[in-house]
């Protein structure tokens, strides 16, 4: 009987995500809102359809009457999440709510799966997340002030980043965090937040030669300060931001062609300078002539997601301990493993679809300022989710980051949902607008002001 | 301004738009690679990519899967899993000690073809739902069998034809690489390895019952070597080699050294082809004081010798040492296949195949298709160029050679009206006193070459009256099918 539920769940799981993936695209495709509520309302039945049945299956696999408790908190976690938002801001984007969710329950799923322990301090930080990042959508419409002062966000970025530099601990290589109070603190996740407001505030000014060269200066002591931490990952994530950014302010091809000239020639660069680079892309380049050593990573992931092909082992039918950081970097290969490729692959699209989610509010802004945020935040999220999964399926070599809201990490957890929080807030004041369409809102203010 | 304003309502910062529009489909077309990319992974790489022995997960799938059987080319069950009534599964090899080597046996460890194709045997390609009800139901699938190129008519034959004596016997087609039969002796009985491991593993180091002698078999080459020298003279001497003339008196002495030909026949006036097809140890000898030593190590090197070979079951690799400062003795050993040179049966089986196929040497395999349990194709294996020995006008200047050896010299054994053969002939001194091994490369027939033998008889005597025998029923039954 057990083995019936486990088995009928496995498919199920797979069916249910293909369902849910192809609601996100179908949203998109809807111009009338009823149709677009309808796609979200059939995209919540499959997430919970599909969370009851992992659920099931953690169940059967290991009868422990505190993972059931487990499933049932973080069910309740879900349901309150979605209300509340609905309730509180009636104009939210109702498909990033559910793919923040769908997102957070494979990583609850998965986390279980490897490491009960860690999957429950995990829900502890996302549940603290929600509710300390719930006012940020609404701080976000009505202080018009965070465009004042961008140098702020800029210099305290760069402080924090020197500050890891200086102070931090390193782990595989890099130094990555700083122990405050006991938690183990990891400032390049917000400092991403930061950046993209110092950058926004910027070019909303103005795009003049000096301001342009001011900002790209201290974007550049971001970048350089990352690659001396050894964070080559973030520093990568920080530098396409950068240039995009300044593409879309300026819409300059000339300055995207140097840029993009400058990364290719610092990428050539890299390798002499950091041996773990070379070793990389070594790997990349051929993870099976040395399995024991520098391949062993890449290959382990390869072994898993091959191994689990299409449809997936089943959730702890696979060995995804074997990957090494198979809890953060790694997850990918996890999911892919147990839940199946083609639940990786939805997985990898939903990510995709809240991309472009980003990139409609982005188009749909007007002020500068707002846009720049929307668009450099998309751009740092995307950017990451390629680094990622490319690196663990071997498409590009491995980098060293992870999966916003699947990997484990509070740091990772916290700044994700600052991010959405972000977003949300910017959805609702364009619906706002919408709304009011004769009412002159305070960011008309901005937008008249960018044309300058 | 606040006109301005309405206008830009309407159309919210034109450029900047464009700059995200075409960032958001740039990401989207490379998201859209990366997810072709995956896909060609899972759907077409993957199988090769864990198939390796740093996959701790395929032992994982030992437990829930029935190992699926490993057949002879027409179907014969060469290896099965039979499930007993207690439930517990046995591995049997209905053919015994038959095959024991190039079919290996699954426990304890894993050697032969169970090991090289224990992804396969171990990996299900039934039909979906057949699967997804075996699961529900907590049955075991069945794993996929393996169809091998072994040709059941001619590994009996090798089988029977080696009788008691130790030794190898390995037959191929030249032109694609496929393996007809592979038998090494003495053998062990797959179905006992577990109960009789330890005599199996410690016994008589002599007797070596588990090495595959046709693979792991290093032996001096002998005569067989005299392929290689006269390649190598040949290249030295283009377009005139058959100028070179040699009075041969049954021992060639130079200086205070002797060397002797086989039972000290005398060979009398001998020009180069001659010297090749009777064998002449002096000739060789002589001719092998003026060659380029440095040169022959290459060529030698180039034929696969101290160099990984293209096998997917376990190997030696041939030992070739002679080089530019070697003394007389030394080189008149070498060139005639004695001396510190080792060579597997296999390798020589591989040198002979490039001749026989115009110098290009084909990857030799063991799996022809994989099937699943309900005998649909899974992946069939296509031959594969594994590279160029020597030129085609090199490769048909030895044929030549060898097909003289046939009607002229040594190799009278396989002479026959039947159709024409081609060979090499040879006896190798191993250890004073003892009788020599005996030698047989060749292939049949010269025209269009269909299959090239490989045989081994230890100390069997001469190349030409033991081994070539036995490469003339393989040449027989194959032949005359």
């Amino acid at each position: 009987m057990t083995n019936l539920v486990v088995g009928i769940s496995r498919y199920l799981i797979i069916l249910l995500i293909a369902v849910y993936t192809y609601y996100n695209f179908r949203f998109f495709a809807r111009k009338d809102e009823a149709g677009k509520k309808q796609a979200c309302r059939r995209q919540l039945i499959c997430l919970f359809m599909l969370h009851f049945l992992a659920g099931l299956v953690v169940y059967a696999n290991t009868e422990s009457a505190e993972l059931a408790a487990f499933y049932g908190a973080q069910a309740a976690f879900f349901v309150c999440y979605i209300y509340l938002y609905r309730v509180f801001y009636r104009n939210s984007s109702r498909i990033l709510v559910n793919n923040t969710c769908m997102l957070l329950a494979t990583s609850f799923m998965i986390l279980t799966r490897l490491n009960p322990d860690r999957a429950m301090r995990q829900f502890l930080i996302v549940a603290v997340s929600a509710v300390v990042t719930w006012p940020v959508p609404f701080i976000i419409g009505r202080v018009w002030q965070l465009a004042k002062y961008p140098l702020v966000f800029g210099f305290v970025g760069l402080a924090s980043l020197a500050l890891v530099l200086a102070e931090g601990k390193s782990s595989y290589g890099a130094q990555l965090s700083l122990s405050v109070v006991g938690f183990s603190l990891q400032p390049s996740e917000f400092v991403k937040i930061t950046f993209v407001f110092f950058v926004a505030g910027m070019f909303y000014r103005s795009v003049s030669l000096k301001t342009v060269a001011q900002t790209t200066a201290l974007a550049a002591a971001h970048v350089l300060v990352l690659a001396a931490s050894r964070d080559l990952g973030s520093a990568l994530i920080f530098f396409i931001a950068y240039g995009m950014m300044l593409f879309v302010a300026t819409n300059d091809w000339r300055l995207l062609g140097l840029g993009a000239a400058g990364g290719t020639a610092a990428a050539c660069m890299a390798p002499r300078f950091f041996p773990h680079v070379q070793r990389r892309i070594a790997a990349w380049k051929d993870p099976w002539t040395d399995v024991a050593d520098t391949g062993y990573q890449a290959a382990q992931a390869l072994f898993a997601i091959g191994t689990g092909g299409w449809l997936g082992a089943g959730l702890y039918a696979g060995m995804p301990e074997k990957i090494p950081v198979v809890d953060k970097d790694f997850v990918f290969a996890a999911v892919s493993e147990e839940l199946g490729g083609v639940y990786a692959l939805c997985l990898l699209f939903i990510c995709l679809g809240c991309f472009l989610q980003f990139m409609m509010i982005a188009m749909s802004l007007q002020a500068m300022f707002y846009k720049l945020i929307a668009f450099g935040l998309g751009t740092i999220y995307i950017t990451q989710v390629f680094l990622t999964i490319g690196g663990v399926v071997k498409f590009i070599p491995l980098t060293g980051v992870t999966l916003p809201f699947v990997s484990y990490g509070g740091s990772s957890a916290m700044s994700t949902f600052l991010v959405f929080g972000i977003i949300q807030g910017l959805y609702i004041l364009k619906r706002g607008e919408e709304d009011a369409h004769e009412e002159r809102q305070p960011v008309e203010e901005g937008k008249t002001e960018s044309e300058g | 301004m606040k006109k301005g304003s309405q206008l830009k309502k309407a159309k919210p910062n034109p450029k900047a738009n464009r700059g995200i529009l075409l960032f958001s489909y740039a990401v989207v077309a490379l998201f859209l690679c990366l997810s072709a990319y995956f896909g060609y992974f899972l759907e077409v790489r993957s199988e090769d990519a864990i198939n390796n022995p740093y996959n701790a997960r395929i032992a994982g799938m030992e437990n829930r899967m029935l190992r699926g059987k490993l057949l002879a080319d027409d179907g014969t069950i060469l290896a099965q899993t039979t499930v007993l009534v207690d439930g517990t599964e046995m591995r049997e090899y209905p053919y015994g000690d038959m095959f024991a080597h190039v079919v290996g046996y699954a426990s304890p460890g894993k050697t032969g073809l169970e090991a090289s194709a224990n992804f396969y045997l171990l990996n299900s390609h039934a039909n979906l739902l057949e699967k997804a009800a075996n699961e529900l139901s907590d049955r075991k699938n069945a794993g996929d069998n393996v169809v091998t190129t072994l040709n059941m008519r001619l590994q009996t034959i090798a089988y029977e034809a080696l009788g008691n004596r130790r030794g190898a016997v390995v037959a191929m087609e030249p032109d694609t690489g496929k393996i007809l039969a592979m038998v090494s002796k003495p053998a062990f009985d797959p179905n006992e390895t577990v109960e009789k491991w330890e005599e199996l593993s410690g016994g008589d180091s002599s007797e070596a019952r588990l090495l595959n002698r046709a693979t792991q078999g290093l032996y001096p080459p002998g005569s067989t070597f005299k392929i290689v020298t006269a390649l190598e003279y040949m290249r030295e001497h283009q377009g005139v080699y058959n100028a070179y003339r040699f009075d041969c008196g049954g021992i060639f002495a130079y200086e205070n050294l002797k060397i002797q030909c086989y039972h000290k026949t005398a060979h009398g006036d001998q020009n180069f082809t001659e010297a090749f097809a009777n064998s002449c140890n002096g000739a060789f000898a002589e001719l092998g004081l003026t060659m380029d030593l440095g040169a022959l190590k290459n060529l030698a090197e180039q034929l696969l010798f101290n160099r990984e070979q293209p096998l997917s079951i376990p190997y030696a690799k041939s030992i070739y040492r002679m080089g530019d400062d070697a003394g007389e003795w030394e080189i008149f050993q070498t060139v005639i296949g004695q001396g510190s040179t080792l060579m597997t049966p296999m390798h020589n089986l591989m040198l002979t195949a490039a001749i026989a196929n115009g110098g290009i040497l084909m990857e030799p395999y063991l799996i022809d298709h994989v099937e699943n349990s309900g005998g649909q194709m899974v992946r069939r294996f296509t031959p594969r160029v594994y590279g160029e020995l020597m030129v085609a006008n090199e490769a048909s200047a030895l044929t030549e050679l060898l097909t003289d050896v046939v009607n002229e010299g040594t190799g009278s054994a396989v002479r026959t009206d039947a159709y024409q053969a081609a060979g090499k002939t040879g006896s190798a001194e191993f250890e004073s006193g003892k009788e020599t091994h005996a030698w047989f490369v060749g292939f049949a027939p010269v025209e269009k070459p269909r299959i090239v033998v490989c045989v081994i008889v230890e100390e069997g005597g001469s190349g030409g009256s033991v081994a070539a025998p036995i490469a003339r029923e393989l040449f027989d039954a194959y032949l005359g099918e």
